[in-house]
């Protein structure tokens, strides 16, 4: 028996941990850096240990660090949650050296896994199937042909040296084999000095699909059916979804049972993942094993109504497995979608700042949300992107779905980019919706999962309209004398004496800048907006802090999130973000004459020494945030004056980084 | 508190008709303020526009922090006065707030006649420049003006109360630490050229900007020398070299925006001194008003129904409620603010002049503001009546209104005539401010009695050389002086000539006395010290 766990983690993954480990009456530890001093998961825990700075090599990944905080809280157990220290075998060995349980499979396993190469032989005699293929020292052309045709077409012609796509080619018929061939050859000659061919089956518009499997100390397993995965971006899951939407159930259990072989290979203890390509006929091949809890394993809690962590805890104690295979069953149908902090308008990249609002819908027994973040937090680049997990459950896929559009319709994030809209655009495409989905998915339906215009529509004009009365009375009121707190000059109701005034706020929005009029207060507002694509006017009322307003007539939900000079209004499932732009003030009045850093991040290295002469668009620096590096370009023609960040340093976006003179033109 | 009881039956048809005949009085006031809030002629607005300057209007909403009110001053001055359009005397003054500071706001339009200034204008103009000072409130003056109206020099240049006493004015507002703000948007030529010489601190927009005492023309004729005008007195010049101007703007809206910034450091903090409580809508709606106030209005109606849609709650504590009836006093709230209300309730005998001096005595040894409401045909008349001293108890009053140094503001809601006027302190006893219902009356008597005195006077004469005078030739002598005091005693000639500070629509009176009340409690309270009064 566990009495006290440690968690060597932070995030969603923490909280979830300790939700079931206080369901269970085990008491929890959690860890910390520097940058989640005052993390809901530590806020959650009952003690929690601070590890180091916010770096996580110096804090979440620092074993020593971690291994002395389970010794000095006296925890008998280590969860390592997914990443971090999760499938470090070191990390293993040290715990079961310090004798504290480690909340995982043993170290071996964990090895046995870690390499590839290693991993597939092992697969290949435990009968697990891989992609057919030829990895041979022969070269003879003839003897290529012959085991393409063993591997049977299309196949992939791979240069074993390679990487980057570079000699690389698809065949699809035997008769474009030697040309294709000599084509790869020659490619691989001239980019890695070396012509040597691998073969694999090319497997045609493949799924991802995953095998959840749990296996005891006694030498028992059971598969907790499949994950559906294969809606990704660049390796990254965006939906997934249990049971795999069409898959037979003799499929189903082929694999399930191909897992299990795999797990039992290695000596598997516990929570792990079998991660398999699907093709279209039906085929599937082992990829890799994850010996972990996946970040995605709710939507297998959904639809088998089990704990899953309550089950690694049951086995790391030495339990049995508390199910055996014939009493697990699928109902209905699940669906997990990765809430992130991102721009999936700007090739995704990763957003940081303050989370103004997270107001996830609200839990019941068919919507649940993972998170480790709260309203006031930051996203910081020290770690993951990800807001939370939303988990819907239906009793069909149809219904699943319907309610998972419902709750991100009533998902509200303000203060950052999110990916909501997109989400919500990924899973209301037909493909999706009729279950055609592959690893492809997202490239094969891009034109209209990521292009779509942004067009500005009454009620989102209506809301701003809204918002900016508001924000006006609330300053209006703020702005009145302490000893003459109601004074009607500070009403904010813009009287005048005989006349209607109309009021005029440039915005930016959509990237576009628009004009909005308005007139009256906001019990009895109207709006005029010429950018508005369908409605150029109306009226909207608002009882401010109540969650609703009334446009023409029509009741709908709204709130709204303000900061500085931005805004964010949350109208009818809709969220808008604009920035409040300031009256144009003339020319000469442009005082900044910098270049400021586009988010928080890390400088790499300044290109250009101060005082440097450079031409438009010459790179001048480089940061590195979330693991991308970004390039500040010159402006205009012009000198760098000055620095004011070095390499290594830490900036906060919107800091001044450069002091940068544009050129004055000379006659 | 007590509350006031309605006793106005919404559903009687003398209410609906009467509400038909304010409606189209108010609706021929709002059109003629719509029509006069255009400014110049369409030609002139455009011109003004192209070259990059906002119309005046919208240099105030620029100014005023958003969402402000706007407390506009004699919206119909000069209205049918010259012969000649001069919508609002060609100059906009009013109250809002900058930077969270109740201001006020005197805007030159260039868009009426160059901007210039008319006989009337002065007067709007030293009325602001009154009103900033009896309430202690900042001036930001917004010019853009071709100076005196040269035709009119005679009306405006050399009077004590003409175009030199703006900025005798200045100067005396700024001795008393009312600060003095300009923002020169347009030209500021001659005796103009003093409004931003004589500011605290002066702002100038690049190439719209002149301050000069001459111009170009002037100079040429004056001494030969050329020049042009941005180089003669451009914000160049005055911002770097001579030193006239203190701050350069790129553009209207940035002046505006350094003007705010200006208010923003003043440094004045409000104390107003009073028991101020949360304000409460009156449980009746304003709009009743209309039904209230009867079409002829020669018909009475209790004032207590008007004062149940004012007051904060209507809520009403009557003082002396039994005793000179026909004056009705109290204390209530309006906006949270405490006040004093002084109103007719019919004509004034000896017992409500009394009652009327000792409540103005109790609120100014309170501190309390008062609010008149003006419905007065007079005071009684008659042998009994003098024998009974209502000169001497009448006078009580006036002496009371003269004196009372807390805030008083009246509102005309009917008649104001004869020496009822002075002891509900009309202009002549300086309210802080005045406005006037578009259905009130003003004048000396009524246009009847006028017309019936002045019959008897001639009807006298005739009788003593023997002759007779019809009734008909006697009507026919009474129509014309009639029609005149009809005329005459309109608020829209009242109005156009600055008797009072405006014209409202009654429903909006409490939103204006609420107004007024904030602006006016910017004083440091005073004491009073009362003359003699007449025992």
């Amino acid at each position: 028996m566990i009495r006290k766990l440690l968690i060597a983690n932070r995030g969603e993954i923490a909280c979830r941990i300790i939700r079931t480990a206080r369901r269970l009456g085990v008491a929890t530890v959690a860890v910390y850096s520097d940058a989640d001093a005052n993390a809901l998961h530590v806020q959650q825990a009952d003690e929690a240990v601070h590890l180091g700075p916010a770096p996580a090599k110096e804090s979440y990944l620092d074993i020593d660090k971690v291994l002395d905080a389970a010794k000095r809280t006296g925890a008998d157990a280590i969860h390592p949650g997914y990443g971090f220290l999760s499938e470090n075998a070191h990390f293993c060995r040290a715990c079961e050296e310090a004798g504290i349980i480690f909340v995982g499979p043993p170290a071996g396993a964990i090895e046995a896994m870690g390499s590839k190469s290693a991993a597939k032989r092992i697969m290949e005699e435990a009968n697990v199937p891989l992609v057919p293929g030829y990895h041979g020292q022969s070269q003879e052309p003839g003897i290529l042909e012959g085991h393409a045709n063993r591997i049977g077409y299309p196949v992939l012609l791979k240069a074993a040296a390679g990487g980057g796509g570079k000699g690389m080619r698809r065949v699809d018929k035997p008769d474009e084999f030697h040309a294709a061939l000599d084509a790869a050859k020659r490619e691989a000659q001239s980019a890695f000095n070396d012509e040597i061919m691998l073969i694999e089956r090319y497997v045609v518009n493949p799924r991802h699909v995953e095998i959840q499997v749990f296996c005891d100390q006694h030498g028992k397993g059971v598969y907790l059916f499949e994950r559906d995965c294969s809606v990704q971006r660049r390796h990254q899951k965006v939906v997934e979804e249990a049971p795999a939407p069409g898959l037979p159930a003799e499929t189903r259990k082929k694999m399930g049972e191909a897992a299990l072989r795999a797990a039992h290979a290695i000596g598997y203890v516990g929570a792990g993942t079998v991660e398999f390509l699907l093709d279209a006929g039906g085929s599937f091949y082992f990829m890799e094993m994850n010996t972990r809890l996946q970040v995605e394993h709710p939507v297998t809690e959904m639809i088998t109504g089990q704990d899953l962590v309550a089950w690694q805890l049951a086995v790391a104690a030495g339990d049995p497995l508390p199910l055996a295979q014939d009493e697990l069953h699928i109902v209905g149908h699940a669906f997990e979608v990765r809430i992130y902090a991102e721009d999936p308008d700007n090739d995704f990249l990763p957003a940081t700042g303050k989370l103004l609002r997270h107001q996830p819908p609200p839990e019941n027994q068919s919507v649940r949300v993972d998170t480790g973040v709260q309203t006031g937090d930051e996203i910081s680049v020290h770690y993951d992107p990800m807001i939370s997990k939303l988990i819907v459950h239906g009793s069909n896929r149809r219904e699943a779905l319907a309610k998972l559009d419902r709750a991100l319709q009533h998902y509200q994030i303000a203060g950052l980019r999110h990916n909501i809209e997109f989400l919500r655009r990924v899973i209301n495409h037909t493909a999706f919706v009729n279950g055609r989905v592959n690893t492809h998915f997202i490239e094969d339906h891009e034109q209209e999962i990521l292009q779509q215009e942004q067009q500005l529509r009454s009620q989102q004009c209506a809301a701003i309209a809204v918002f900016l009365a508001h924000r006006e009375t609330r300053d209006q009121h703020r702005s009145a004398p302490k000893a003459d707190a109601y004074s009607p000059w500070h009403s904010g109701n813009n009287w005048r004496n005989g006349l209607t005034v109309w009021r005029s706020q440039k915005v930016e929005v959509h990237g576009r800048e628009i004009e909005i009029h308005f007139s009256g207060s906001e019990q009895n507002l109207f709006w005029r907006c010429s950018a508005a694509v369908d409605n150029q006017s109306g009226t909207v009322s608002s009882l401010h802090g109540q969650g609703v307003a009334v446009l023409d007539g029509r009741r709908v939900n709204y709130s709204s999130v303000s900061h500085d000079n931005e805004g964010t209004v949350f109208v009818s499932g809709e969220q808008v973000d604009f920035k409040i732009l300031p009256p144009d003030i003339g020319e000469g009045s442009d005082a900044a004459h910098g270049l400021e850093a586009p988010m928080n991040g890390t400088i790499v290295t300044l290109l250009v020494k101060p005082g440097a002469k450079v031409m438009q668009d010459e790179p001048l620096l480089v940061m590195e945030a979330m693991k991308m590096e970004h390039t500040l370009r010159a402006p205009a023609d012009g000198t760098v004056t000055q620095f004011f960040c070095a390499p290594g340093e830490l900036v906060d976006g919107g800091s001044l980084l450069i002091d940068f003179s544009s050129e004055t033109v000379e006659n | 508190m007590n509350q006031i009881q309605t006793k106005i039956n919404s559903r009687d048809p003398a209410f609906a008709e009467n509400r038909e005949q304010m409606q189209s009085i108010v609706d021929d006031l709002q059109e003629k303020l719509e029509t006069i809030a255009k400014g110049g002629s369409e030609r002139a607005r455009e011109k003004h526009v192209s070259r990059g300057k906002l119309l005046p209007r919208d240099r105030i909403d620029a100014l005023l922090d958003p969402g402000s009110p706007f407390l506009e001053f004699s919206q119909l001055a000069a209205f049918d006065v010259y012969g000649e359009d001069v919508p609002a005397a060609g100059i906009l003054t009013g109250i809002g707030t900058v930077s969270g500071q109740p201001c006020v706001i005197v805007a030159n339009d260039a868009t009426v006649k160059g901007g210039t200034y008319y006989p009337l204008t002065v007067k709007k103009h030293l009325r602001a420049q009154a009103i900033a000072d009896e309430n202690n409130l900042p001036c930001i003056y917004l010019v853009d003006s071709g100076g005196a109206n040269l035709p009119r020099q005679d009306e405006v240049f050399p009077d004590r109360e003409h175009f030199g006493r703006i900025f005798f004015n200045q100067a005396n507002l700024s001795a008393k630490n009312i600060p003095q703000i300009a923002v020169v948007m347009g030209s500021c030529t001659a005796g103009g050229a003093y409004v931003p010489a004589m500011a605290d601190e002066s702002i100038m927009v690049k190439e719209q900007a002149t301050i000069f005492l001459a111009g170009p023309p002037l100079v040429k004729a004056a001494t030969g020398e050329e020049v042009t005008a941005e180089e003669l007195g451009g914000a160049e010049v005055h911002c770097k070299t001579s030193g006239v101007s203190d701050h350069f703007a790129n553009n209207d809206t940035h002046a505006l925006q350094i003007a705010r910034n200006s208010v923003a450091r003043l440094n004045r903090v409000k104390n107003p001194g009073l028991d101020i409580k949360k304000p409460i809508e009156p449980i009746y709606p304003p709009e009743d008003i209309y039904g209230i106030v009867p079409k002829d209005s020669r018909q009475p109606f209790d004032v207590r129904e008007i004062i149940a849609r004012v007051v904060d709650g209507s809520e009403f504590d009557e003082f002396k409620a039994m005793y000179g009836t026909t004056l009705v006093t109290g204390f209530a709230r309006i906006h949270g603010y405490p006040v004093g209300i002084v109103a007719n309730n019919g004509i004034l005998f000896a017992e409500s002049a009394q009652k009327g001096a000792h409540f103005i005595e109790l609120c100014a040894q309170r501190n309390i503001p008062l609010v008149f409401l003006q419905n007065i045909t007079g005071f009684m008349v008659g042998k009994q009546y003098e024998a009974g001293g209502i000169a001497k108890h009448g006078a009580k009053m006036v002496t009371a209104v003269a004196t009372a140094k807390v805030p008083k503001i009246t509102i005309l809601i009917g008649g104001s005539f004869g020496a009822g006027n002075y002891g509900m302190c009309g202009r002549a006893y300086d309210p802080n401010f005045l406005f006037m219902w578009p259905n009130a009356r003003i004048s000396v008597m009524g246009g009847e009695q006028a017309a019936g005195v002045l019959a008897q006077v001639k009807s006298d004469q005739m009788a003593a050389k023997g002759e007779r005078w019809s009734e008909e030739e006697i009507a026919k002598f009474k129509q014309p002086i009639i029609d005149d005091y009809e005329h005459q005693g309109h608020p829209y000639y009242a109005s156009a000539r600055l008797w009072d500070d405006g014209v409202i629509d009654p429903k909006d009176t409490r939103t204006v006395l609420g107004l007024c009340l904030a602006a006016a409690t910017h004083k440091e309270p005073e004491e009073t010290k009362f003359g003699v009064f007449r025992m």
